[in-house]
């Protein structure tokens, strides 16, 4: 089985995020990128089917040369090779665009995708690479197994989960439960070494349009002071809920 | 981060190292510093990520890589602020483990060196003596040939992990007559009859263990003679540039962590109206500190970038221990001002950094004793030599 593993680099959750250019770029400097939170767990997933299937694993990202460092991390945690597709990841339809090339090319059977990155959260990309490559689609997937090419996976529904079959290939947008946050892999000395070793291949990217322009972001207000109400005040919480806060 | 001497690789390293101290380490620091000991577990824990070797030999399963990757051991060690924690784990890679590397015959080297890498080995080395800090040639302990052994007799003190090591590595004199040339470095296991070892309390390095140790007619074979009888002096010293450097590099890492803590702390906390880093009082102290640890950094930067390439950089090692831990003892000290009261809270970290980097300018030579050596060399024109092996 061949599985691609879709790779964003995203902020750490920890950085703090301003924006430059009349708001309408987010602002790099001092940041620290990681490895999508959502695309982690199914990277730690696909090492699962690489150990115990002999599936092979190659990791992809949209983006520019600052994004190989990501990828170097997820060569280090066990992956394959490596791809990036050496443009900017503009909006999601150009992102997804790019990585359908990447898939046909590759003739991947499995393609696991994070539900959606945790910085612009657009959660685009998994459902319109499924459209794009025609291939089947299980989004917010919480449990993966593939047997031949019969899948069984779960997803997370509003209060419950959902079991559904359905067979390769296949593109997922996953997220934690595909395996948990303590499953998940820090790369040891031998993984780091061996990175440096593994392909790491520059695609240039393919011709495309965007659909979306980004206008103007802004950051959420900031939290106000505290106002602490004596406990046997409860008049004057209620008033202030009611009347301030207008949550009651 | 200077990029002059760190590679993508290095920064992937140190990456996975915050991660890797940030999960599996930092949860249990309060407890260790507590209980004075170190849980096994995250000893086999580092050697599975392959820490200990980065300095060591693939044959014995090392990376042999260079001298970067054990700064930034060093540096990130530093940085979940137990000093008692980084010493039991530099203490057995760079202390212990260096002496078995360079001396060690491939038998030692297989039978204690792989298992130090792995983590199923903990190793300590015993130089100091209660009658005999500073003045390592005085050492009173003796090594006596008998046929196929050698008897220890003695006492060491101070001793890093030494209550819970498995394994000492022992300077001992082997002809009392001889001065300098009479001292030799063995090698033994812990449960070798007539060694005891008591666990001292101290100022700070809660989490480390360590120890006074006793030999009582401890009685070795020869074979664990480690390099060659007589030469036990120069061996010393010539792991002293490494020692004192990696003290060097850790004074800086600690100093660079209390800031950054600091910086952040004095952007938050409000007086008179607005935030304590808008008071001229506290930028200008803050920024004269900040200028010493940078400049300390940039040395021992320099200072382990010639030791990688070889160079016998004794002088430079002694002068990056003296000012950089002098200079972490006065950011300490500032830092716990710029945090009030609260720096003096347990429940803050810089009433714990004072007192660990308190040890600075004491262990693996004391200032008065590097000044010394400085003094010989720039002063006297002393050259020292590396020993031969």
């Amino acid at each position: 089985m061949k599985i691609l593993v879709c790779i964003s680099h995203v902020p750490d959750t920890t950085s703090k995020i301003n924006f430059t250019e009349g708001d309408t770029k987010f602002d790099t400097n001092g940041v620290q990128f990681v490895i999508n939170p959502n695309d982690e767990f199914g990277l730690t997933r696909a090492m699962w089917f690489k150990e115990k299937q002999g599936a092979s694993v190659t990791v992809v990202n949209v983006g520019g040369p600052e994004t190989e460092p990501t990828l170097r991390k997820a060569l280090a945690i066990g992956a394959d090779e490596a791809i990036r597709v050496n443009t900017e990841a503009i909006d999601g339809f150009a992102v997804a665009k790019q990585l359908a090339k990447v898939i046909e090319d590759g003739a991947y059977d499995l393609v696991i995708a994070g539900r959606e990155s945790i910085d612009y959260n657009g959660g685009m990309v998994p459902g319109m690479i499924a459209g794009l490559t025609n291939a089947n689609f299980v989004n917010n997937c919480i449990s993966l197994e593939v047997e031949g090419t019969n899948v069984t996976a779960t997803r997370e529904i509003d209060g419950g989960k959902e079991t559904v079959t359905t067979a390769l290939p296949l593109v997922i947008g996953g997220q934690k439960g595909l395996v948990e946050e303590s499953d998940l892999r820090i790369p040891n000395m031998r993984g780091i070494m061996m990175a440096r070793k593994k392909p790491l291949q520059v695609l240039e990217p393919i011709a495309t349009e965007t659909e979306t322009t980004s206008v103007k972001f802004e950051k959420p207000a900031p939290k106000g002071a505290v106002t602490l109400v004596a406990p046997d005040n409860l008049d004057e919480l209620v008033n202030l809920l009611h009347n301030e806060a207008k949550v009651i | 981060m200077s990029n002059m001497y760190f590679t993508e690789e290095h920064q992937l390293f140190r990456q996975s190292l915050q991660d890797f101290l940030k999960k599996e380490v930092v949860p249990h620091i309060d407890k260790w510093e507590k209980t004075g000991t170190v849980e096994r577990f995250i000893w086999k824990k580092f050697g599975e990520m392959g820490f200990f070797g980065l300095a060591y030999p693939e044959e014995y399963g090392g990376l042999n890589l260079d001298l970067f990757y054990t700064v930034i051991l060093l540096e990130e060690l530093q940085k979940i602020n137990s000093g008692g924690f980084a010493a039991n784990i530099w203490a057995h890679t760079y202390l212990a483990m260096t002496h078995v590397n360079k001396e060690g015959s491939h038998e030692i080297k297989e039978k204690y060196l792989t298992a130090s890498i792995t983590g199923e080995k903990i190793g300590c080395l015993c130089i100091t003596e209660p009658f005999g800090g500073s003045d390592v040639a005085a050492m009173r302990t003796t090594a006596v040939k008998k046929g196929d052994s050698y008897v220890i007799n003695g006492s060491k003190t101070f001793i890093t992990n030494g209550v819970y090591s498995d394994y000492l590595v022992v300077a001992a004199k082997t002809d009392v007559d001889a001065g300098h040339n009479g001292m030799s470095i063995f090698i033994m296991d812990r449960d070798t009859p007539g060694i005891s070892a008591t666990k001292l309390d101290k100022l700070g390095w809660r989490a480390s263990d360590t120890a006074e140790i006793a030999f009582d007619n401890v009685t070795i074979p020869a074979s664990n003679l480690m390099g060659e009888e007589g030469k036990g002096f120069p061996y010393i010293m010539q792991h002293f540039a490494l020692e004192r450097l990696i003290m060097g590099i850790n004074a800086h890492a600690r100093a660079e962590y209390a800031l950054e803590y600091a910086r952040q702390y004095m952007s938050e906390r409000m007086a008179f109206g607005k935030t304590i880093n808008k008071f001229q009082a506290l930028r200008h102290s803050f920024v004269d500190l900040y200028a010493d640890m940078e400049m300390c950094r940039e040395y021992n930067y320099m200072v382990a970038s010639r030791l990688n390439n070889g160079e016998y950089v004794v002088k430079e090692a002694t002068i990056s221990k003296l000012k950089s831990t002098k200079m972490a003892d006065e950011v300490a000290y500032q830092c716990v001002q710029f945090l009030g009261g609260y720096g003096y809270m347990e429940e803050y970290p810089m009433a714990r950094l004072l007192r660990d980097s308190r040890l600075g300018p004491i262990g693996g030579g004391t200032s008065e004793i590097l000044r010394e050596i400085i003094a010989k060399m720039v002063i006297d024109k002393k050259e020292y030599k590396p020993a031969a092996k």
